[in-house]
């Protein structure tokens, strides 16, 4: 597919565990201020993948990649690049949500506060929160603990203070698969707000979430890259037979 | 039924430790009142004129255990970080062995170091110190504890969650500012724990302390001279030849109480100070 505006362009990109190969020579753009969709059956290397779009990888022994990953023109994996400054622009969304043990406050002070934000403070995480839509909830109760919210609440402040960080790309990895339906719809909605000011990367394991909120889809198959293309015309006309049968759920 | 039998020996155990110190330090306040115990400056029960003030045993407890503490606990917690957080697997499979072993050596042992190496290596450089001293006690109690401390720190340290770093090194933090920020206050009350733990340690603590400090009863804050503990106390009345029954020989059931007693509020504390946090990081 031919994308006009990238933002990530990935070339011939492998993916190790030690000898394992998870992701086999993908490439593909990632189009700016859109939505794109990862989906696969399980194991397919869907995590493994967006991992390596920040450098979150790099935190495991045995992982190794090979090829290109150019954002904004530079290659993430050069040997001059800096992974903190990479993800620091390139935030991330966890599956399960992970607010840090401390206030609502501070979860999403402590990004920008390291990083050296010198605006106020009590401005950016009410920008945040509206943001994430989670405002109006917490607003009377910014200093009790993150925990103390419920599950769909921990994961919109996860989104709160990601975007507190102004990133460029948020990659989300299964961002509603631990959350109720209301939930979920809920987390939806805010990214289908996001899509104006962010590029989005969201794996998930749901089609009918996929079809909703993204604006391109990729396949990926035991890690190879199957299908990409606008969502509308992937679900609805898939080129490829493997894609069909999963999207049609004969397997997966 | 083993096992409900094994539970109540403990308990029978520490009912029974109670109702002798009880007794015997009730016999010995019958003649020596709280009031001089608890505030009496000089400690000398064995000699006349007797005196039974127990604050430079106090003292002498006291400089060995912030002594250590301040050893122990900060190289500790910094080698736990350093364990969990930088050191590869290699690395961790050499030195956590190490601490297991230097965990395991016998405190006589810590004592005899403390006497023929950290003493003279004191000594040459303030030539002024005493032979017995509380500093070389202090630092070879510390030796002694660090690896607890480091042991259950990383303990407390590799059990919080992968997923709270991530959340952190997704924000764009280094992995200091992760440690610092996430991981250890995430740890906090099981490196609590482990600091409380060291430190009744150190505070119990007799026979390195009695080699190396000596057994002067001394109200002092200075760790260059020779002081004695609380234990160091009991060790030498009850090694001696004092008659039972005197109040020479009750006098170690009152340093005995007011151990138990300094021991149980310590653990009391850090109960509090663990559920407190508890409630807050998990
Ligand atoms: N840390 C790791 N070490 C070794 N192998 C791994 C590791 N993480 C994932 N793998 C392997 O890489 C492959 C891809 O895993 P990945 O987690 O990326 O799949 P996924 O598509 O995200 O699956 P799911 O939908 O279940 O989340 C799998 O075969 C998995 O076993
Ligand atoms: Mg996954």
């Amino acid at each position: 597919m031919v994308i006009n505006d990238p933002i990530l362009s990935i070339w011939n990109l492998n993916i190790r565990y030690g000898q394992t190969l998870a992701v086999k020579n993908n490439s593909f753009e990632i189009e700016k201020n859109k939505v794109t969709a990862i989906i696969g059956p399980s194991g397919c290397g869907k995590s493994t993948l967006l991992r390596t779009l920040n450098r979150m990888n790099d935190f495991i022994d045995s992982f190794n990649t090979d090829g290109t990953i150019n954002f904004d023109g530079n290659d993430i994996y050069a040997a001059d690049a800096d992974p903190v400054e990479i993800r620091r622009r390139i935030g991330m969304v966890f599956q399960k949500p992970n607010p840090f043990p401390k206030s609502i406050y501070k979860n999403i002070t402590w990004g920008p506060q390291i990083n050296g934000y010198q605006g106020d403070m009590d401005t950016l995480v009410e920008e945040s929160l509206k943001g994430a839509a989670l405002w109006d909830e917490v607003k009377d109760r910014l200093n009790e603990s993150a925990l103390s919210l419920s599950g769909g609440q921990q994961q919109r402040l996860c989104i709160a203070r990601c975007i507190a960080m102004r990133p460029e790309v948020i990659l989300m990895d299964e961002p509603a698969s631990a959350l109720d339906p209301k939930s979920t719809a809920r987390v939806e909605e805010l990214i289908a707000k996001l899509r104006q000011d962010y590029t989005i990367v969201i794996v998930t394991h749901n089609m009918q979430q996929a079809a909703r909120v993204s604006d391109n889809t990729l396949f990926l198959y035991e890690g190879e890259l199957i299908e990409y293309g606008p969502t509308k015309a992937l679900f609805t006309k898939p080129e490829k037979q493997q894609t069909e049968d999963y999207i049609t759920g004969r397997f997966g | 039924m083993i096992l409900a039998l094994s539970a109540f020996i403990s308990i029978f155990t520490t009912l029974a430790i109670i109702a002798v110190l009880g007794k015997e330090s009730f016999g010995f306040f019958q003649q020596v009142s709280i009031w001089e115990f608890l505030f009496g400056t000089h400690w000398e029960p064995l000699l006349e004129p007797k005196s039974f003030g127990v604050l430079p045993l106090l003292a002498g407890t006291l400089l060995i255990v912030v002594g250590s503490g301040l050893i122990a606990i900060p190289t500790g917690l910094m080698t736990a970080v350093y364990l969990s957080e930088y050191a590869s697997e290699r690395t961790r499979s050499i030195i956590k062995p190490i601490m297991e072993v230097l965990a395991g050596v016998p405190t006589v042992v810590y004592g005899y170091f403390a006497l023929t190496f950290i003493t003279p290596m004191i000594r040459l450089i303030l030539p002024d110190t005493q032979i017995f001293n509380a500093l070389s006690a202090s630092i070879v109690v510390g030796i002694m504890i660090l690896p607890m401390v480091a042991s259950l720190c990383d303990d407390a340290i590799r059990s919080v969650p992968v997923s709270l770093r991530q959340g952190g090194y997704a924000l764009g933090a280094t992995p200091f500012e992760v440690t610092k920020n996430v991981t250890v206050p995430a740890a906090f009350s099981g490196i609590i724990a482990s600091f409380v733990l060291a430190v009744s340690r150190a505070f119990g603590e007799t026979m390195a302390v009695t080699l190396a400090a000596g057994a002067t009863p001394n109200l002092t804050l200075n760790p260059l001279e020779s002081i004695q503990t609380m234990t160091a106390y009991i060790v030498q009345v009850s090694l001696g030849d004092t008659p039972a029954g005197g109040i020479e020989y009750q006098t170690i059931f009152a340093v005995g109480a007011l151990l138990f007693v300094v021991t149980l509020g310590m653990n009391v504390a850090a109960n509090w100070i663990m559920n407190r946090y508890r409630e807050v990081y998990e």
